[in-house]
């Protein structure tokens, strides 16, 4: 029998409704006990706190010890004091943000005027991303303001972002972009 | 947060206005609820009834840009009634205080405004001195022009039926509301206050919040468990990001982004460091150079010294008087005076106001770097609805980053806890964590200036050693913004090593020997251990949840902050049962308290060696009278900038006389015109986040909220014949979007000064490029570019529309 997510949600809905004899046809008890083995076992296990709204809640990714090093499993963690195991419907599906066949996994360039998008390396984007900072900043660099006050800055490059990384990367970020000059810095606390 | 999430149940009233806890801080209610089987009163005030509403012991609603009206009702009602906790005001806010005889208000207006430059000349509103420069106080509070007099002057307009003329709410309601949060005045009752964005975003974003901060004073409700003002922040860090100031103003710990007229360190540190000369006042930011110099030593490391200013002239100044925000940097990008942008972790084409004009200037920059997990509208923008890409010169580097839990590093919550995760999976595929990319991009720009360039010293100089074996060290950075002791160091007669970490930020100096690269999280990561990893469960002996060995929190893990407040003169807390800090006769115990100086003892006769309860505040005094804000020192009710009203009916002042407003071509602006007689404000869904970058590529998500949707009233659907389901057109002087009409109870018309005012709603997740359809677009085509006088955060919650059948 070919099962639908939905048809899939529909007959386990009905178990947990209380039938002894689910309608899938199979007991999934076995399975549930497995599954339960497997996140302890074959994983390795570490804590992580949710990366959408401010309250912090805490959780547990499993990740597989085995094959390919991916998320098996994110669930609310017990031990956190504030979110003492429950998540809401973003924190629960967290796993499908880490495991989602979606993301972006390469470098990618438009080049002017073009249609589309083309794969490019590391190293290639930032070394021309570096070029291109070179060349705006130092042709757009203002020692002096009008009043002839010393500025050194430039208003030719401009950055936004980001409440989303980590603190340590959000103090590394502004100190790049403040040495180069830039005073257009600005995020979503703004907004 | 000034409290944190838990401590929200030790509240007696719990107010949730301008936020929807329920539904976009689901865990948060957890904390509401048990408040509430302890006997709390939830009040609930909003333009639409959420899933909040549905929980709360009163909930009444509000028309959208209207709550300082509501509020300021409140303050009235406080006074009439002498329900302020009058040994409170007098001791620790500026109440007492006496204003200076140029302060006025007249028709909308305070003393000092200048029509043409739209600004005021905020010097007319400065206390009075006495001989030794400190600020006249009385603190019988009789003087007619002392602080809390003027505040019952201003506010006596405010009776209810004029508020209820303005904002909608039924006299009734707002009684009910004023008695009940009111309540909490009484010594021992703490009332609190659960914000979002629904204050945030409005041209009187700060005044909105300033106005509830006035109520909490005069209910004696800060510094105490169960109290506060408390934001509720929408991104996992932007609390870490802010602290560590993304932002154009201010620097690492909140440090002022220097002036142009602050030509050297000591000018800048002249300026920016209150000086007090009231004994009794702690100040706390005359510490401000320690913090500068401490900061650009982690800044430059080794190539700080005395000698060049520690590297002062190196960072860049901004023009005195001029803004750089969010608004102003998309308005220099649409005038195409901009060439280069990043876009990190953000996406400005469905995230900022008037996001129309924001995708139509990135087709004037030459080239944009995009960092994020999934391609997105601002990447993409190019090849988004309406654009041609054969047309579009802008070169587009899109690059992508990992999600949270394939790397390592601290985030800290909207109550100042700053957590440690850890890595599970490693990156997927080639992304890379944002901090492998930002070391790995200055790593080629210091080479790139190696070969010369403009002003290279600063790019030479800037201190970059955070890698271990090729990678991204969250630890050593963590350490940086801790701080080391650089030389040895005695401090109080105990000898600190050099190379160490410094304990807190009480031994950071002035003088290069410490680092720091931000004060406000020194004590985080120390010679104990990284602070932020802990997971101690014990809670403290008051017992109130502040769990102080789970986790770090700023400052030197001060759970709850202002809490010399909770205690009387005597070092007694007013609440005996929830309490903060006790004095036991020779130490504060309880949480960390704001500062160890003994309780004040008297008025009349302080003892010397204490000092005020605000220790931030120059005075040692909180705020009711705000002199420094750019909008007055006073809350006042203004009309959004689009309103369903052609007057104010509070003052001849229709909106506020400071709000930017912005003249491109793509800043179009209508109130009171027929063609968009509908209010309009935004929110949130539990399944989508933000932008909804991280939730819509997202199948479970997507299935549960798939479409952007207009909601509106049965009665403004029967009126326009709409049916539930169908896909409408919302239009506003900006642009349009199409999107599905969900007709609810949940919206009622208003009656606004005896007409009927509609209002709609939309939740602004959404974008062309997920669900990749490409028809659901973002409702920030319909914003206005235009914001708060004081921070510029964009007035994203009234706005005027239409909705039409297609």
């Amino acid at each position: 029998m070919k099962v639908t997510r939905r048809k899939f949600m529909q007959i386990s809905g009905a178990t947990a409704a209380g039938l002894a004899v689910s309608g899938l046809g199979f007991d999934l008890a076995p399975v549930r006990s497995h599954a339960q083995m497997l996140k302890t076992k074959y994983a390795k296990e570490t804590t992580t706190i949710c990366p959408y709204c401010a309250v912090g809640c805490g959780a547990i990714v499993h990740t597989s010890k085995k094959g390919d090093g991916r998320v098996m499993n994110i669930e609310g963690d017990p031990g956190h004091v504030i979110n003492r195991g429950s998540l809401c419907s973003k924190g629960a599906a967290l796993s499908g943000l880490t495991e989602n066949t979606n993301r972006l996994l390469e470098p990618m360039y438009r080049a002017r005027y073009s249609k589309e998008w083309q794969q490019v390396s590391w190293d290639w984007a930032l070394t021309e991303i570096a070029e291109r900072v070179k060349k705006t900043r130092d042709a757009t660099f203002t020692k002096k303001n009008g009043k002839r006050q010393v500025v050194n800055r430039t208003t030719g490059i401009v950055s936004v972002g980001s409440a989303a990384m980590d603190n340590e990367e959000c103090w590394i970020y502004q100190a790049l972009m403040r040495s180069l000059g830039l005073v257009y810095i600005e995020h979503q606390a703004r907004i | 947060m000034t409290n944190h999430w838990i401590d929200i149940k030790n509240s007696d009233c719990i107010l949730i206005m301008g936020s929807n806890a329920a539904e976009n801080h689901p865990v948060s209610f957890k904390y509401v609820a048990k408040a509430m089987r302890n006997g709390a009163k939830l009040i609930n005030v909003d333009p639409r009834f959420t899933r909040t509403s549905a929980k709360a012991d009163i909930f009444t609603r509000l028309r959208s840009g209207t709550d300082i009206a509501f509020l300021g009702g409140m303050i009235k009602h406080i006074l009439d009634n002498k329900l302020y906790n009058k040994a409170y005001v007098s001791a620790y806010t500026n109440g007492p205080f006496v204003v200076g005889e140029k302060f006025g208000f007249k028709d909308g207006l305070f003393s000092g405004y200048d029509e043409k430059a739209r600004k005021y000349d905020k010097s007319q509103w400065a206390f009075e001195m006495d001989k030794n420069g400190v600020p006249k106080m009385d603190r019988s509070l009789d003087n007619p022009r002392c602080v809390l007099k003027l505040l019952e002057q201003h506010y006596s307009r405010y009776d209810t039926k004029l508020v209820s003329k303005i904002t909608g709410t039924p006299e009734a309601d707002l009684n009910e509301v004023y008695k009940t949060y009111a309540a909490t005045g009484a010594t021992g009752k703490a009332g609190t206050i659960m914000y979002a964005m629904g204050w945030t975003q409005h041209t009187v974003g700060v005044q909105n919040i300033r106005t509830m901060a006035i109520i909490q004073l005069l209910l004696g409700n800060m510094g105490v468990a169960g109290g506060g003002v408390n934001a509720l922040r929408g991104e996992s860090n932007v609390q870490g990001s802010t602290d560590h100031c993304l932002l154009w103003h201010i620097w690492p710990g909140y440090l002022k982004t220097p002036r142009a007229s602050n030509v050297s360190l000591e000018a800048y540190n002249k300026q920016w460091t209150p000086k007090s000369n009231d004994p009794l006042s702690a100040n706390w930011w005359q510490n401000y150079p320690k913090y500068s110099v401490s900061l650009l030593k982690s800044f430059f490391g080794e190539n700080a010294t005395p000698g060049n200013d520690f590297g002062y002239d190196w960072l860049p100044k901004v023009d005195d008087g001029k803004a750089y925000s969010w608004l102003d940097l998309f308005d220099e990008m649409y005038r195409g005076t901009v060439s280069g942008f990043f876009a990190w972790g953000q996406n400005p084409a469905c995230s900022g106001a008037n996001a129309g004009k924001n995708r139509k200037a990135m087709a004037n920059l030459d080239w944009m770097v995009n960092v994020n997990l999934f391609d997105n509208e601002t990447g993409s923008f190019w090849r988004g609805p309406g654009m041609d890409p054969a047309s579009i010169k802008t070169e587009v580097f899109m690059l992508p980053a990992c999600v949270s839990v394939e790397k390592e590093g601290s985030i800290t919550n909207s109550g100042r806890w700053m957590q440690w995760r850890y890595q599970g999976p490693k990156p997927l595929g080639n992304s890379r964590s944002d901090g492998d990319i930002i070391m790995e991009l200055g790593y080629k720009l210091k080479e790139v200036y190696k070969k010369g360039g403009t002003f290279t010293k600063p790019i030479k100089n800037l201190k970059w050693d955070y890698m271990t074996n090729g990678m991204y060290d969250p630890h050593k950075v963590a350490k940086e913004i801790n701080g080391y002791f650089l030389e040895d160091v005695t401090v109080k007669g105990k000898l600190y090593k050099k190379g160490t970490l410094v304990p807190s930020f009480a031994f950071l100096q002035a003088d290069g020997s410490t680092s720091s690269a931000n004060w406000l999280y020194c004590n985080s990561y120390t010679e104990k251990g990284n602070m932020a990893a802990r997971r101690g469960q014990e809670d403290a002996e008051n017992k109130i949840g502040l769990y102080p060995e789970f986790s770090w929190c700023w400052p030197v893990n001060r759970r709850i902050i202002y809490n010399r407040a909770s205690v009387d003169l005597k070092g007694e807390p007013w609440d005996k049962k929830d309490w903060v800090i006790r004095w036991n006769g020779k130490k504060w115990i309880g949480d960390v308290p704001d500062g160890g100086w003994p309780p004040l003892g008297s008025l009349d006769n302080p003892n010397p060696k204490s000092k005020w309860a605000f220790i931030m505040r120059k005075h040692g005094h909180a705020q009711i009278f705000g002199p420094g804000r750019a909008d007055g020192p006073f809350p006042e009710h203004y009309e959004p900038l689009e309103c369903p009203v052609e007057e104010n009916l509070m003052s001849k002042q229709r909106m506020s006389p400071v709000a930017p407003v912005y003249g491109s071509k793509a800043d179009a602006f209508k109130t009171c015109d027929p063609r968009y007689p509908i209010v309009g404000t935004t929110y949130r869904v539990s399944e989508h986040w933000q932008s909804g970058l991280m939730t819509r590529p997202q199948p479970w998500l997507l299935e549960l909220q798939p479409q952007v949707f207009v909601e509106i009233s049965e009665e403004l659907a029967k009126f326009k014949g709409i049916n539930n389901g169908e896909r409408v057109l919302a239009t506003s002087a900006r642009g349009s979007l199409e999107c599905t009409a969900i007709v609810t109870k949940r919206f009622k018309p208003f009656k606004i000064g005896g007409n009927t005012v509609h209002q709609v709603g939309f939740p602004w997740h959404f974008g062309w490029r997920w669900p990749e359809n490409g028809k659901e677009e973002s409702v920030n085509l319909l914003t206005p570019a235009t914001g708060d006088p004081n921070t510029r955060i964009p007035e994203t919650k009234a706005f005027m529309v239409n909705v039409s059948k297609i």
